[in-house]
């Protein structure tokens, strides 16, 4: 048996295993976390910070995704600090990317009361959609830059390695060598970024015809 | 031998770690990066394709269209833009020749930059051609090195600064070094435990307690960086260290290696530093060649445009050929650092405290300072101010002592607001002339020190402007990873463009403070959470700006 002991959340006495994060302890007690990048089957890196809490003696808030349980930590997962950050978080997400295909985020939107219109005048990022290939189209207005894809492409999954990043800050986006066509990549259409990909930035080809009330399945 | 295999051959060998410099090797011989010479570059070092691109993407030296050879950097950051910056740069984007002699059918790019580390030179500007930078002196005249200012009540860091000479023999030998080797390692630690040694970078982070940390981690090598990345707005002190006295900086990082038993040591220099380079290169040899660095190896690595590799993990990424991105802390870099092997890496300013610590005791060195903050610190005083200047001076010395020290205000002014710590640090009033610079007084007054930046504006200043730049230099260095930071940065400057255009909307203030505690609260590094540091310090100071008209 590994080491197991006690902490607190929202005052609550919860047991946790040596290794565990506060996330994986909440969810296992049934106290809700939100989180957007976070996916069992990529490494966390912390990103979205929704998962931020409140932990007693420390400055900032923490990310619950990554930060290790540990024996007599005092959490709080609802405080005024937390609830301000992931109401913000999320009305800038809804200034920056087309959400309308995240059920999701659109959920946590309604729960924290956030704004969609809550930045005037902000500059989405607009990007027009990629169709270079038959598997799937890349539409990266609607991304959110969580890494999945671009993690399952690479170690975390494929060893393909065929998306990256382009630019820097609010203007990165997930790109391809020197912005390459898909079918020049390394890309093998395994399909796995998109299906991680959480708000269909990354939608396959018939799906996207389809919607655009196209007939995808001729007859050759 | 490819021409690209034998351009980038002396980083053949380091693999991934080799790609930053490889990729900057190709660039200083063609002045941009093309496909091809991408690609063969990714295959010569073993690294995927798409990350390559990546990282030249991540640089804002690096280039992968194509463009003219030489570019003209014109500091568009606060301090400069109090001297004419910006009409400065609409002149010489519309005729170069202005400020660069050049030859029929050659042409010149010319680009703002973030704050270039010539605020005592502002309006500043740099000469990038390949390896070389040359600076423009406040004279008119280009120089290979900076001419810098240095005053202050006492001489202790600074000793050799500004008399122009940085050989081995007018450095007169490691004396500090000599005495170290007669101490065992942990003697060594201990004397900069009792020192009371912060480090200068702006974290304040206790030197002692870092170099314990390292020494007692498990794992070989271990490495010590040289934090020379110096890109806080409105600071230039690590600049003039590095260029009128290397061989300080050389001997605090061999102490520090013997200190933690490090074999291995890097020194990160800003790209924008690029002028530095011979001279540290120089220093190396010298050093070596007397033997002074035998059982070290140091190499020098340049950054490439990003303020947020000042962050020690996003250095550690730079530095293994990766794009900036910080790391999550813990583990911490004592245990898991450069090459995930146990590190130290501190601030030029920093290592150069150490060798008087350790030639002269712990003791001596807290003769001037506070018990809290001991020993003496590099003020960079910029903006209106008569004379700007690196200023060395005790901890303890008051806001007004030092603004008398640069010869008071410029053209007569008066002071209405100053700008500690750069445009991560607070905003500073005249009511606070009299506050003791001490990292404690400056807590308890919601201040920082940081890197000691003291960015001085007088009355005829509008405050709205200085908020914009540092809103915008944010918006441009963040580097991406963290919501908060990525989108907060962002629309941060966007209502900074509103507030300093007049068109204030109803509700901009709540939003900047929602944006900016967010930022704050719950940003993945250093960079977001004190991106909004100087707009709330702003929003309390003066709020009636803040209220749309």
């Amino acid at each position: 048996m590994s080491e197991t002991f006690t902490l607190s959340i929202n005052g609550i006495q919860v047991t946790a295993r040596k290794g565990q994060t506060l996330l994986e302890v909440a969810r296992k007690h049934g106290i809700d976390i939100p989180t957007i990048c976070y996916h069992p089957a990529t490494q966390s890196n912390g990103l979205c910070r929704m998962c931020v809490v409140e932990v007693e003696g420390m400055r900032l808030l923490q990310p619950a995704c990554v930060v290790p349980a540990q024996a007599e930590m005092k959490v709080r997962t609802d405080s005024p600090r937390v609830h301000r950050a992931r109401k913000t978080i999320l009305e800038m997400l809804a200034s920056t990317a087309d959400l309308s295909e995240a059920p999701e985020i659109q959920r946590m939107m309604q729960a924290y009361q956030a704004d969609p219109s809550r930045f005037p005048e902000a500059e989405p990022r607009h990007i027009p959609p990629i169709d270079d290939n038959p598997m799937y189209v890349r539409e990266y207005s609607k991304c959110i830059l969580c890494w999945r894809c671009v993690q399952i492409c690479a170690e975390d999954a494929q060893y393909t390695y065929a998306i990256n990043f382009s630019g820097r800050g609010y203007h990165t986006r997930i790109d391809t060598f020197y912005g390459l066509p898909m079918t020049a990549t390394t890309c093998v259409f395994c399909g796995q970024c998109v299906g991680v990909c959480p708000t269909d930035a990354l939608e396959p080809k018939s799906e996207y015809l389809l919607e655009q009330g196209k007939y995808p399945f001729p007859f050759r | 031998m490819s021409d690209i295999a034998s351009l980038i051959h002396p980083y053949l060998s380091h693999g991934r770690s080799g790609l930053l410099p490889a990729l900057q090797a190709v660039q200083a011989e063609y002045g941009w990066i093309s496909q091809e010479q991408a690609a063969e570059i990714a295959r010569l070092l073993h690294v995927p394709l798409a990350e390559v691109h990546g990282v030249i993407e991540f640089y804002d030296l690096l280039h992968n269209k194509p463009r003219k050879k030489r570019t003209l950097h014109v500091c568009t950051d606060a301090a400069c833009s109090l001297r004419g910056a910006d009409q400065r740069l609409r002149d010489l984007s519309a005729d170069p020749t202005l400020a660069v002699k050049t030859d029929p059918g050659e042409e010149l790019q010319v680009e703002p930059s973030p704050c270039l580390g010539l605020c005592d030179h502002a309006p500043a500007m740099v000469l990038e051609n390949g390896w070389e930078w040359r600076i423009l002196g406040s004279n008119g005249e280009w120089m290979d090195r900076p001419l810098s200012l240095v005053g202050g009540t006492v001489r202790r860091i600074t000793v050799r600064c500004g008399n122009g000479r940085t050989s081995l023999s007018a450095y007169g030998g490691y004396r500090a070094w000599n005495r170290a080797q007669q101490l065992s390692p942990q003697q060594v630690i201990d004397e900069v435990k009792a020192s009371g040694l912060f480090g200068r970078g702006g974290a304040a982070f206790p030197t002692g307690l870092k170099w314990e940390s390292a020494a007692r981690a498990e794992g070989w090598p271990k490495y010590v960086v040289c934090n020379a990345d110096e890109s806080e707005p409105g600071t230039f002190k690590d600049r003039l260290l590095l260029a009128d006295d290397p061989h300080l900086v050389l001997e605090g990082m061999r102490i520090a290696a013997y200190a933690v038993g490090a074999s291995k040591g890097y020194i990160y220099l800003r790209g924008e530093y690029a002028y530095l380079r011979p001279i540290l290169e120089q220093a190396l040899r010298e050093a070596q060649e007397a033997g002074l660095l035998d059982g070290f190896e140091v190499e020098i690595r340049m950054g490439a445009g990003a303020y947020i590799c000042g962050e020690e993990t996003a250095l550690f990424e730079s530095i293994e050929g990766k794009r900036g991105f910080p790391r999550i802390k813990p583990p911490f870099p004592t245990t898991h650092g450069l090459f995930n092997k146990p590190t130290v890496i501190n601030n030029v300013e920093t290592l150069a405290n150490v060798p008087f610590i350790i030639e002269h005791g712990a003791a001596a060195y807290r003769e001037l300072g506070s018990e809290k903050s001991p020993g003496s610190k590099l003020f960079c005083l910029s903006g209106d101010v008569a004379q700007p200047g690196i200023y060395e001076a005790p901890f303890g010395i008051t806001l007004k002592e030092l603004l008398e020290m640069a010869g008071g205000m410029a053209e007569g002014g008066s002071p209405q607001a100053i700008l500690l710590g750069g445009a991560a640090g607070a905003f500073a009033t005249p009511r606070h002339l009299d506050i003791r610079l001490t990292y404690e007084d400056l807590r308890q007054a919601s201040l920082t020190l940081g890197s000691g930046v003291v960015m001085v504006f007088d009355q005829r200043r509008d405050l709205r402007q200085v908020l914009l730049k540092i809103g915008r230099f944010f918006a441009h260095e963040s580097c991406g990873k963290c919501y908060p930071c990525q989108m907060g940065t962002r629309r941060q400057a966007e209502i900074l463009e509103r507030l300093a255009s007049g068109r204030l909307l109803p509700g901009d203030r709540e939003r900047l403070e929602d944006v900016g505690w967010t930022m704050s609260d719950a940003s993945l590094c250093g960079l977001g959470q004190t991106a909004a540091m100087a707009v709330l310090s702003a929003i309390k100071e003066w709020p009636e700006l803040f209220t749309p008209s």
